[in-house]
């Protein structure tokens, strides 16, 4: 059974509509990403969990309980704050432990879930340090400590790690998904950042202008996007525009620049219909190989390199095909044995058909 | 020198500025009941008449209740009406708020007689509460302009973090807002003290026969020979004014300082 379960949200300030409709559950111990740019919803919606913004329509349950009416303090949920909303008049134990004031506890129980607190986060010492001096790694950690030292039924992250330099985040990520398994309650992250996402979630809803657009695993919604929106958003993504047209009995994908091959049968099953309609095909999917190189599988296609773009371990090339309207982008692993192609260089291209993403126009 | 005529300029200001608040000692310890120069010899007898006054104590002790309660009150007007206008969005909200900022600007002998003439009509006695009423009414616009960045530098999300984190309304108000706001309520208080025992038009208009410190100061002005214990008495109200003012602007910076806030100027 579903932990937290959302039927028909709407939300609206003023006129704006800012949740269409929300259907989503949500199980025990997932971990549970929103991702969208930024004015999606995807913050309104973690404030309607927490029971900060009160959905017009729709019914809220955690636990099986209906949250209507049941004000953030009475809630199984605790929230990490954009900013960590770290209290900067009080000590860092003071902090961690102010969940616990109310609670039935003895003071040296207290205490001692405090110091349990500050150590799984990895605080250990920094208990009488006062609060508004801590770096900005530090004060997430009070943050998530103080969250959890509730043991709520559900943790939800308001961009917790956007306020962090590339290094720390990524050493964030890492800690937060362990932190997850260590104390198996459900997380629910809100994050613009797919690579965040796809790091670190078991699903992801993908939200688009108050709506969830896909809802899957990172890998489905890597692989098999239900929308150039949700292709574009999720890693890079070239778009082909082309044709499916009807041949012996089956269909064929005809792409300028690609060729006409047969449409790959998981994607028959998709429910394609003849007529013009959009490709995608990862950069991944394409490499390049020398003019006039033995193929071993798949299919190639000739162009010339018109950019290149050094990463360090990929560069990416952008490739005019020969007879295609658009360049695309293709990546490559930098390994020592491999030729650097430069700008207006030949080259050939061979590509999995395995890999095609079909986009039905309209 | 670069500047020179600045600093002149400066020097003259400041002269200008103190040196009659200056004199009010010099004159306080003068053995002469002439305010004028050459002085006369060296003296604290003025000090000692001062403690035997009758009716000066009972001004002071009018004076230090209204002032306590004058205080009390517009302060807390000020943080009700800061608040409101922090965290609540309501109709008529900027012309709410520039009215109840009116009295700052009003010539106050128009407020003193305005208030004259309401309590007479309602037929309020003239006394101690009347004056309290007309202090609270210029006082609470100085709270609001002292409370209003306190309030207004309050990260909601602190507010909304305590509730999350289990506590009531009230709850957060008392361990999240009031001590983050505190330096702010210490300056107001102290500043609608210091404004309402200073105050004389309103006070002179309203006391009734509860004359407070500055109304009994001026009827000692008919006096000449009583003008030094006048003095005397000044130097001790400027002394504690300084002294009052001081305490609210350090209470003020060190809030700033705790909270690791960027210390934008206060009040003063």
């Amino acid at each position: 059974m579903a932990l937290i379960s959302l039927t028909g949200i709407d939300k609206f300030y003023g006129t704006y509509h800012a949740l269409r409709g929300i259907d989503l559950d949500i199980a025990e111990g997932e971990f549970f990403s929103l991702l969208g740019p930024s004015g999606c919803g995807k913050t309104t919606l973690l404030r309607t969990i927490a029971g900060f913004e009160h959905p017009e329509n729709g019914v809220l349950t955690i636990d099986g309980q209906n949250m209507k009416g049941v004000g953030p303090n009475r809630r199984p949920t605790n929230l990490v704050f954009q900013n960590y909303a770290i209290f900067p008049h009080l000590t860092v134990a003071e902090n961690v432990g102010f969940g616990l004031r109310r609670s039935p506890l003895s003071r040296a129980d207290k205490t001692k879930a405090v110091a349990e607190a500050l150590a799984m986060a990895g605080l250990d010492g920094y208990g009488p340090r006062a609060a508004h001096a801590l770096s900005g790694g530090q004060r997430q950690r009070v943050a998530l400590a103080r969250a959890l030292i509730l043991k709520p039924k559900v943790l939800l992250l308001d961009e917790p790690l956007s306020a962090l330099d590339r290094k720390l985040r990524e050493q964030m990520q890492t800690e937060l998904r362990r932190l997850q398994r260590q104390v198996g309650i459900t997380f629910i992250l809100v994050t613009h950042d797919q690579e965040e996402a796809l790091i670190m979630s078991d699903r992801i809803a993908v939200m688009f202008d108050g709506r969830i657009a896909q809802l899957d695993t990172p890998e489905g919604l890597y692989l098999r996007p239900n929308s150039r929106a949700v292709g574009e958003f999720i890693g890079l993504m070239n778009l082909l525009p082309g044709m499916l047209r009807p041949e012996d009995g089956r269909l064929l994908a005809d792409i300028p620049g690609l060729g006409a091959i047969p449409l790959p049968p998981d994607l028959v099953a998709h429910g394609a219909a003849p007529g013009p309609a959009t490709f995608g095909l990862r950069p991944e999917s394409l490499s390049l190989m020398s003019p006039g190189g033995a193929l071993p599988t798949g299919q190639f296609v000739d162009g010339t390199v018109t950019e290149r773009t050094y990463y360090g371990d990929m560069t990416y090339y952008e490739v005019a095909l020969d007879g295609a309207p658009d360049p695309v982008t293709c990546s490559m692993k930098n390994l020592v044995s491999r030729p650097v192609l430069e700008r207006g260089a030949r080259t050939r291209l061979a590509w999995e058909p395995g890999a095609l993403i079909l986009f039905p126009d309209g | 020198m670069k500047g020179a005529g600045l600093r002149v300029y400066t020097a003259l200001y400041l002269v200008f500025l103190y040196l009659p608040i200056v004199l009010l000692p010099i004159f306080a310890f003068n053995d002469s009941t002439v305010i004028a120069f050459p002085l006369g010899g060296f003296t604290t007898g003025w000090f000692a008449e001062l403690a035997a006054v009758e009716a000066l104590h009972a001004a002071v002790l009018t004076s230090v209740k209204i002032a306590v309660i004058t205080a009390l009150v517009s302060t807390l007007l000020g943080i009700c009406a800061a608040r409101a206008a922090a965290r609540y969005r309501f109709p008529g909200k900027s012309g709410i708020l520039g009215l109840i900022m009116l009295p700052l600007v009003l010539p106050e002998i128009i407020v003193a007689v305005s208030l004259l003439v309401v309590f007479l009509q309602i037929g309020l006695p003239l006394s101690a509460l009347t004056v309290i009423l007309g202090h609270v009414l210029i006082c609470t616009p100085f709270a609001i302009a002292i409370l209003n960045p306190a309030f207004q530098s309050l990260d909601v999300s602190l507010e909304e973090a305590a509730v999350d984190l289990g506590e009531t309304a009230w709850g957060t108000f008392r361990l999240i807002v009031l001590p983050l706001v505190m330096p702010g309520v210490i300056s107001s208080l102290l500043i609608a003290f210091t404004i309402s025992m200073d105050e004389f038009i309103i006070a002179f208009f309203l006391s009734g026969s509860d004359a407070t410190l500055p109304v009994y100061l001026w009827g000692q002005f008919r006096f000449p020979q009583r003008l030094p214990v006048v003095m005397a008495l000044g130097s001790i109200l400027v002394l504690l004014s300084v002294l009052l003012l001081v305490l609210a602007e350090l209470a003020r910076r060190r809030g700033a300082r705790r909270r690791g806030a960027l210390d934008t100027g206060g009040f003063l």
